[in-house]
């Protein structure tokens, strides 16, 4: 299926769900509301023209000193999605204000986003409602704060942690 | 100057000349600078005419720990672990300037430099050091192990 027939397709099922889509360079992207993401991600994987039955990637995005959205939700939650079965592609985004940084997680669709949504739970502090176990991925418990918030200092540096003796 | 003192001094000599041509490296190799080290250690630059071609996998039976590639924090106390496991005598090459300095990983998941978790003898800097640089600084070590005083 192509990709704008794909945004049409979900625009016309979700309707107001859909905040807005966007195309760029072959790239279709469509923006979600928090409160039907699970929805949409569940169509996306169900729906026998979708079909995405890989999830590609989660990841985020920090907006807080990005010109002109200073002001806006401060991070986006992205979703990549495949689908083997018709060969397309698909981008979700999802916005979160720093106040209530929490996303449904989707661990109950597709299990790899255990350790996507911990990556990003790790690198942004975004936090996954649902998810069975969010530990941090790539650093360890003893790190403080979230290095790829843009407000994270470049040249912190966290104290050394030793052998557990 | 006693006969005793005299065979001391010898015998350091002696010793110091057979530690460095039998040394037993630990390859603790994390990334991109153990292309280099394995290209060092193979037949082109023949690493054995040091006595350094017999790298053992096992750190108490190692002389000489190679820290080859970036040191992450989380890293870090393995590499500690495996530095106190290995038997004296023992010495530390610093391979790569990850390993120096942290290099251009200036960054929150680095360490810089492995010598705020362990001594370390020689520095063998570069990104990759080429093979002759890292011959080089083992011959620094071969010195360096030939003219300290052996405990034995």
């Amino acid at each position: 299926m192509h990709g704008q027939a794909i945004l049409e397709r979900l625009a016309e099922r979700f309707g107001d769900a859909i905040v807005e889509t966007h195309a760029h360079r072959g790239d279709h992207t469509a923006v979600v509301t928090r409160e039907r993401l699970l929805d949409v991600l569940r169509a996306c994987r169900d729906d026998e023209a979708l079909a995405f039955d890989m999830l590609i990637d989660v990841t985020a995005v920090d907006y807080s000193r990005f010109p002109g959205r200073e002001d806006g939700p401060r991070f986006e939650v992205v979703y990549h999605l495949y689908s083997l079965r018709h060969n397309h592609r698909l981008r979700l985004k999802v916005r979160v204000s720093e106040d209530d940084p929490v996303v449904p997680s989707a661990v109950g669709l597709w299990p790899i986003a255990n350790w996507l949504e911990r990556e990003v739970w790790d690198m942004f502090g975004i936090r996954f409602a649902g998810h069975p176990d969010l530990r941090r991925l790539l650093l360890y418990e003893e790190f403080v704060g979230h290095p790829l918030r843009k407000d994270y200092p470049i040249d912190r540096r966290q104290p050394l942690i030793g052998p557990k003796i | 100057m006693g006969v005793g003192t005299f065979f001391t001094a010898r015998l350091d000599e002696a010793l110091g000349w057979a530690r460095k041509y039998s040394i037993f490296q630990y390859p603790f190799v994390t990334a991109c600078c153990g292309m280099e080290y394995m290209a060092t250690a193979c037949s082109h630059y023949d690493v054995d005419r040091f006595g350094a071609g017999l790298p053992r996998f096992s750190p108490r039976q190692a002389d000489v720990l190679f820290v080859v590639g970036t040191i992450s924090h989380k890293m870090a106390p393995v590499l500690r672990r495996v530095y106190e496991q290995m038997t004296e005598p023992k010495w530390v090459v610093a391979f790569g300037v990850c390993t120096c300095t942290g290099g251009f990983y200036d960054n929150y998941a680095t360490v810089q430099g492995i010598d705020t978790i362990i001594p370390v003898d020689v520095y063998i800097p570069g990104c990759p050091p080429r093979p002759e640089s890292v011959l080089d600084g083992l011959m620094k070590l071969q010195e360096k192990i030939a003219a300290g005083r052996q405990r034995f």
